[in-house]
């Protein structure tokens, strides 16, 4: 992965895409071989937002300037900043996280990550519990916040069009043991990815007959 | 989006913080009525039953009174509380910090598991007798005595906090790279409070009723020994009097401290509800 790059992770269930993103976050060590990862800051947002329940949203969105020794105001600063950026209002950070609706949870978590400025965030299919407005709305501020800092996006998802949409490069993955079975490079910039283009390009995508084997989809 | 104000934030919180307050006191009436309806069922009872054998409340007050004013009391009183809250903290202490180290480790869990019922079931007056045999008559033995009861309720309460803390939660603390100290203060601790704060307190009710049981067999000073020789005096009055002295200062401790302590510390599980 080059830096700043957009890489999907897309495969069937049980294919060891997660695995592969746990042995990159550095939650899992590998039992064989080794993990070159040149990225200095990676982090990770999960499928669920797994914000800690007891603290109030602003200090869940600092946790990671925390634990880096910031000081309160200057980390609360940062974290007030991001989250108006993300769409989130003074009260939303004063209050606990089960008071937040499931997007404000997400752009929460989205902003946490965001919060560590990391060089690399791993996506664990982090929108796939939230209906299509709010997806397309966070994709709108991960797009943003990802050219504004050049951070690499290595994401597994089980929606191609998420893919299609985020992606400079996607990687099909498939079997038991898992491996990569293709490559498939997208020229078009992301942010001149129309609604249309998405929508014709998923349709074309999943004609391809190395992706329809990969899912164990009959040729067509 | 209207900029950070700090004050207004500090302002908002005291305001809720006094909200909690007003309202944990004004929650007191109804205790307060049940307590009443006690007192009634006492006096109807006694009515029925004579003064030997269950003397009016209003005696038992007086003579409560009468105890506290002639200063015959406090010593005794002072002298009980000491004993229980020395081993009651001696069992918080070690209880917290053996259940927290079990509680990280699932060999250590299940190795204490089949102890822990052991020592639960276990009845305290065997504990006495133990400890009579080894402290003899003085404070060791109630000490040993509390400790030992209250001891294996707050260890399992401080293993249960740390073995159910959240699998998702840990690998959350590892990928934002927290700290030890952090990892305890921010994402263990939070969570197994809720687990240990209940066990305190019925540790605390445990440890006033062992104690009271300790003196009562073993020495010659305290509430339990003034119980004793009320009794050996058929005195009925004087040791309903010296129990209402040892159930108010346990409710005491407990609502006047534990409890707002608790509610101070679990802040977040309240303002949560009450918002969503």
């Amino acid at each position: 992965m080059r830096s700043g790059e957009a890489v999907a992770l897309v495969g069937p269930s049980g294919c060891g895409k997660s695995t592969l993103l746990n042995l990159a976050a550095g939650l899992l060590d590998p039992w064989e071989g080794t993990v070159r990862n040149g990225f200095v800051r990676p982090t990770m947002m999960f499928q669920q937002p797994r914000l800690l329940p007891w603290k109030r949203t602003l200090d869940n969105i600092a946790l990671g300037l925390k634990a880096r020794g910031e000081s309160v105001p200057r980390r609360h600063a940062a974290a007030r900043q991001l989250a108006h950026a993300m769409g989130l209002s003074d009260e939303d950070l004063d209050k606990y996280p089960s008071a937040l609706s499931g997007g404000m949870q997400s752009r929460a978590a989205l902003a946490r990550a965001f919060a560590v400025e990391p060089d690399l965030l791993l996506l664990d299919e982090a929108f796939s519990a939230l209906d299509i407005g709010l997806k397309s709305e966070l994709y709108g501020l991960l797009a943003h916040q990802r050219r504004a800092r050049g951070c690499a996006v290595l994401m597994i998802t089980h929606d191609l069009m998420e893919a299609l949409r985020l992606a400079d490069r996607i990687l099909v993955m498939t079997g038991s043991p898992g491996h990569i079975v293709a490559s498939h490079v997208i020229e078009e910039p992301t942010a001149g990815r129309s609604e249309d283009w998405v929508f014709a390009h998923t349709a074309r995508f999943i004609r391809e007959s190395g992706i329809r084997a990969a899912f164990g989809l009959p040729p067509c | 989006m209207r900029p950070a104000h700090p004050t207004r934030r500090s302002f908002r919180v005291a305001v809720e913080r006094l909200g909690a307050a007003g309202g944990y006191l004004w929650s007191g009436w109804g205790s307060v009525a049940s307590i009443c309806l006690f007192l009634a069922a006492w006096d109807v009872a006694a009515g029925h039953l004579g003064e030997l054998i269950l003397p009016r409340p209003q005696d038992a007050l007086v003579r409560l009174q009468g105890l506290l004013t002639e200063g015959q009391a406090w010593p005794e009183i002072a002298i009980t509380a000491r004993r229980a809250l020395a081993g009651f903290a001696l069992s918080v202490g070690i209880g917290s910090l053996l259940g927290l180290l079990a509680g990280l480790s699932v060999t250590a869990s299940m190795t204490a598991r089949p102890l822990v019922t052991l020592l639960v079931g276990m009845p305290p007056i065997a504990w006495l007798i133990l400890a009579l045999l080894w402290f003899g008559a003085g404070d060791g033995t109630p000490v040993f005595t509390v400790f030992i009861a209250c001891f294996p309720i707050i260890f399992v309460g401080a293993m249960q906090g740390t073995r159910t803390l959240d699998g998702q939660l840990r690998e959350l603390a590892r990928m934002f790279r927290l700290p030890p100290w952090m990892r305890l203060t921010d994402v263990i601790l939070p969570h197994v409070v809720s687990y240990l704060f209940p066990a305190w307190i019925s540790a605390l009710g445990m440890s006033w009723k062992i104690v009271v049981m300790a003196e009562l067999l073993s020495t010659e000073d305290g509430i339990g020994a003034a119980l004793a020789v009320s009794r050996s005096h058929l005195d009925t009055a004087a040791s309903m009097a010296w129990i209402v002295a040892l159930v108010s200062s346990l409710l005491a401790i407990e609502y006047l401290l534990l409890e707002p302590l608790k509610r101070h510390v679990e802040s977040w599980r309240e303002f949560a509800s009450s918002r969503s």
